[in-house]
């Protein structure tokens, strides 16, 4: 199939019985909206997975570059003052 | 003496109406199940290939249900499985539009949107069926056959509102399915007699909020609707179209040369 004739792509999100938010399920091509909501029912909810459906499409989402993994992540890895680690929790605290 | 017998018959044919009755429900489901899954690995794309065959699931869900309650209304101990493979084409009581061929796509969806708008209607009716074993059925199906209606009523619309060519393969498929609609709106005194015992749902009661329906959509699909004066039927009574015959062949071949065989 050639680029321009192929259905564009979406990306769906379910929200399952338990799970408080939509999570990504995969992606899908679909004519328009409201056919990617149906296709993504058929694909990704027909075992009983979900309850909400998200479409979205692809190219709507502004992704991170894998080039700039280094710049936009690294820095996160020597600061393991932002994890609360260093605190002893009280015997008392039981839901933590 | 003479009063007993007479209640007996009629307790008889009661059972026979109720029997006759789940097989036409059955064998809808069944033969219609039985069509869309041909299309399993031949759709136009694979997210297609899994509604389709999604539907079929459903069809054939309903179609043992269904065939099950017949099978013990008529308490001759045949199985789903037994009605289902065992009998031949004067047996079925499916209506003719659920055998007519798949066509192309368009004509698949269009085939699958009159169906299943009309059949959503019908066990909307049965899920208030004084029988609890039709109304249970018909309360799991009516879900089922609304979303099949929706799907392929969108599927409509995109198709005729679509290009010049989608439009003349989707109009040719109403075109050529059109004629087989009047059948399944008729009733005979098996829908009569069931829907006065409140058992089932007398289907003309229900043409014509299914024609307001299928006009909406055919009309947002810049379709037109047909106009014919032939209507072929039978399908209730056991005549079927020459393709029925063939259907069976593939859906019963396995139990027919090896009987028995389990999975």
């Amino acid at each position: 199939m050639s680029a321009e004739k192929s259905w564009p792509l979406y990306e769906v999100f379910i929200r399952s019985k338990q799970g408080l938010a939509h999570q990504h399920a995969g992606s899908l091509h679909a004519a328009d909206p409201q056919m990617a909501l149906e296709n993504a029912r058929d694909v990704y909810t027909r075992r009983g997975e979900g309850l909400s459906v998200w479409v979205v499409p692809s190219d709507a989402i502004t992704a991170s570059s894998p080039d700039d993994k280094g710049v936009m992540f690294d820095p996160a890895d020597s600061k393991v003052y932002r994890h609360p680690t260093f605190y002893d929790v009280p015997d008392e605290v039981e839901c933590l | 003496m003479t009063a007993a017998v007479a209640r007996n018959d009629q307790a008889l044919s009661q059972q026979d109406a109720l029997y006759d009755y789940c097989l036409r429900l059955g064998d809808n489901a069944l033969i219609l199940g039985q069509r869309v899954a041909e299309w399993t690995s031949n759709a136009p794309t694979v997210e297609l290939d899994i509604a389709l065959g999604n539907q079929a699931l459903d069809l054939f869900g309903q179609a043992r249900m269904l065939l099950d309650y017949a099978g013990r209304v008529e308490g001759k101990g045949r199985s789903e499985d037994d009605i289902a493979f065992l009998r031949d084409v004067l047996d079925f009581r499916n209506v003719l539009l659920v055998e007519q061929p798949n066509g192309d796509f368009g004509q698949t969806v269009v085939r699958q949107f009159l169906y299943a708008t009309f059949a959503s209607a019908l066990y909307e009716g049965l899920s208030q069926s004084k029988d609890e074993e039709l109304s249970g059925i018909a309360q799991k199906a009516v879900k089922e056959m609304a979303y099949h209606a929706r799907h392929n009523g969108e599927w409509v619309v995109r198709l005729g509102d679509g290009t010049e060519e989608s439009h003349a393969r989707v109009q040719a498929g109403l075109d050529a399915l059109w004629p087989y609609v009047h059948e399944v709106f008729e009733a005979d005194e098996i829908d009569l007699a069931m829907a006065e015992a409140g058992i089932g749902v007398d289907p003309a009661s229900l043409k014509d909020a299914w024609l307001a329906e299928v006009t909406a959509v055919i009309e947002r699909a810049t379709l037109t609707l047909p106009e014919t004066d032939w209507h072929p039927d039978g399908g209730k009574r056991g005549h079927h179209s020459e393709h029925l015959g063939f259907i069976l062949a593939d859906l019963q071949f396995l139990q027919r040369t090896y009987p028995g065989a389990q999975w």
